[in-house]
């Protein structure tokens, strides 16, 4: 539309010999004009934009807004004691978090345990071991695991891993006598919630590290290999100490994803409130409680009080995402220079 | 001597490639397992009713999820159409304005936060919002919370893919006169076009599975309903409550309707990655 007028523009420029003073002056006008119509454009696009970005922003900080109002309530009723209270009973309407702080923190340990081992061993695969023409296949297909939304996790867990668990992990964790595997083997509860979030974190880290391990520069891993290493040797003393801000970043990632899980926790852990010093009981994290109880909670205290775990949490995984990203960013501003 | 210390790095190395090797088995293995057990139990279930009928009262035979099916289909298209524009300008603005804005910064890192954050808070927040407000579950709440979760993917990858543009592309535009808006819009956005439909897709594969948001959002209905004013059926939160349920012809949909949804995730995720392929190599 612009291109048009433009032209016609300069057409009757060039066309009006009789008054070639004249003319230049329109067409200088028209430039002019023209100027001045596309900053106010510009203007008009920068504010949109900016205003959307800000939108953004305003929304996603408010979330910590209303999580505090919302919970206020409960935690001018309880004070401190809610953070350290360690009984959780809404027919008595009592409400203390140890025990779904507990839940949430011993999961996601467990999680971490058995995923940060398997996820290193498959970055190392994809980096090192894998031949070329695999590694985009193995690659998409570890992406492919990090898709698949969590409540199909939960329910898997459910029908098919906790009955496995019972039948045959859970009584050799038994048979070790260990006070940490007390009890009957129920299949369900904070162990089996706990292998359940290895298994959807492994995708998130691994994929973190294997993106980590690219940016190790080949001159240093061939240096080391020339000097004799094995691949092992390089892995575990020239890739590994290059990589290990970048390394964390990714476990801190997983991290926080274990932390705020909430339907594959919610399928397996058990639902129970109250604290065991087995990992084989029942118990509960901050996301299931919510997830079980929120919608037929009384709204005087139970939903403030329900609000105050979120606002825990929120503020948790906030805590722990803001490191991860700030190491792992760190370790690729590094690899930059 | 050295002989058997080469012999011991020797064989160091071999059990931990060996058990490198083991680990990537053990996440191929669990991927296909997960997907076995889905597909095994779940595409059986699948028939002419499960699409076509809504879910059933309890002990009731022959039912389908037509209503879960059509509140999930409602609820993340309503939340893709708002969260694709908002996305993408707040890209825009990040990618082509923001390079040193303090304000752009804290954009930037708020959204990869929410990016990883726990989705139950979401649902919290829109509860406080949207829900208490009118004392009203419904698939408006819904829908804005599905949003909140797409939005940071949208603008993440819209700004990711905006900085792959050369400068020079910038630069040429300029040269020829062109106004801000229109390169951005018609010379740099264009280009990554492929890239930002990729962002897109995934976020609707993230979000269509998403439960913990919608437990206190939509809820729930056991009647087919398509007034997003009220609560509304969907396909996660019906999973949620047939898995858990006593009813063997409700486990059984609930089967057929995680198979549905896996489906369509792998199905977006497969497709967004021929999109942005082709996309590299054009």
């Amino acid at each position: 539309m612009d291109a048009t007028a433009d032209t016609a523009d300069t057409v009757s420029a060039r066309g009006s010999a009789p008054a070639p003073a004249a003319a230049a002056a329109r067409a200088q006008q028209a430039l002019a004009a023209r100027v001045r119509r596309f900053a106010a454009q510009d203007r008009l696009f920068l504010v949109v934009t900016f205003s959307f970005a800000a939108v953004v922003l305003a929304g996603l900080m408010g979330i910590l807004v209303a999580l505090v109002i919302e919970a206020w309530p409960a935690l001018r009723e309880f004070g401190l004691a809610f953070f350290y209270g360690t009984t959780w009973s809404p027919t008595d309407d009592v409400y203390g978090a140890v025990i779904s702080v507990y839940g949430t923190l011993v999961t996601s340990a467990i999680a971490l345990l058995i995923g940060v081992p398997i996820s290193f061993g498959i970055a190392v695969f994809l980096t090192e071991m894998c031949p070329n023409w695999l590694r985009r296949p193995l690659g998409t297909a570890i992406e492919l695991l990090a898709g698949i939304p969590s409540i199909i996790y939960g329910f898997w867990g459910l029908f098919v891993l906790a009955p496995l668990l019972q039948d045959y992990v859970q009584p050799l964790l038994i048979g070790t006598g260990l006070p940490l595997f007390a009890g009957p083997p129920l299949g369900i509860g904070i162990f089996t919630a706990g292998v359940v979030l290895a298994l959807m974190v492994i995708p998130f880290i691994a994929s973190v590290m294997r993106d980590v391990f690219e940016t190790v520069p080949p001159v240093l891993k061939e240096s080391a290999y020339g000097l004799g290493c094995t691949t092992w040797e390089v892995v575990r003393h020239v890739v590994l100490p290059y990589t290990r801000v970048g390394v964390i970043g990714g476990v801190m990632l997983g991290l926080g994803r274990a932390l705020g899980e909430t339907m594959a926790v919610t399928f397996v852990i058990g639902n129970a409130n109250r604290l065991a010093s087995s990992l084989l009981a029942p118990g509960n994290s901050i996301a299931s409680t919510l997830a079980n109880e929120f919608a037929e909670a009384d709204p005087v205290l139970h939903i403030p009080a329900l609000f105050a775990l979120g606002l825990l949490l929120f503020v948790i995984t906030f805590v722990v995402l803001t490191i991860a990203k700030w190491l792992t960013q760190r370790s690729i501003a590094r690899t930059g220079v | 001597m050295p002989f058997t210390l080469y012999r011991r790095r020797k064989f160091v190395n071999a059990i931990g490639l060996a058990l490198s090797g083991v680990s990537m088995a053990l996440g191929l293995a669990a991927l296909l397992w997960i997907l076995w057990t889905l597909f095994w139990n779940g595409l059986s279930a699948f028939s002419i009713d499960f699409f076509v009928r809504s879910t059933p009262a309890p002990g009731t035979e022959n039912g389908g999820l037509a209503n879960a099916i059509v509140g999930s289909l409602m609820m993340v298209g309503a939340a893709t159409f708002v969260s694709t524009p908002i996305g993408i300008l707040a890209g825009i603005y990040l990618a082509e304005f923001g390079a040193r804005s303090k304000f752009a910064a804290a954009t930037r890192f708020v959204t990869d936060i929410m990016l990883s954050a726990p989705s139950i808070v979401i649902g919290l927040f829109v509860y406080a919002i949207a829900v208490a407000t009118v004392k009203q579950f419904s698939g408006w709440a819904g829908s804005l919370a599905l949003s909140l979760i797409a939005i940071p993917v949208v603008v993440r990858t819209t700004e990711n893919m905006l900085a792959l543009v050369p400068g020079s592309l910038r630069e040429a535009a300029f040269a020829l006169g062109a106004p801000r808006w229109k390169v951005s819009l018609a010379v740099t956005l264009r280009a990554v076009r492929g890239g930002v439909l990729t962002g897109v897709l995934l976020a609707v594969a993230r979000i269509i599975g998403e439960t913990a948001p919608l437990l206190f959002t939509a809820l729930n209905n056991q009647f087919f309903n398509a007034d997003m004013n009220k609560p509304m059926a969907n396909l996660p939160v019906v999973i949620y409550n047939f898995a858990m349920s006593p009813y063997e012809n409700w486990q059984q949909l609930a089967w057929g309707g995680a198979a549905l949804i896996a489906l369509i995730v792998l199905g977006i995720n497969v497709l967004a990655r021929v999109l942005f392929r082709d996309k590299v190599r054009a």
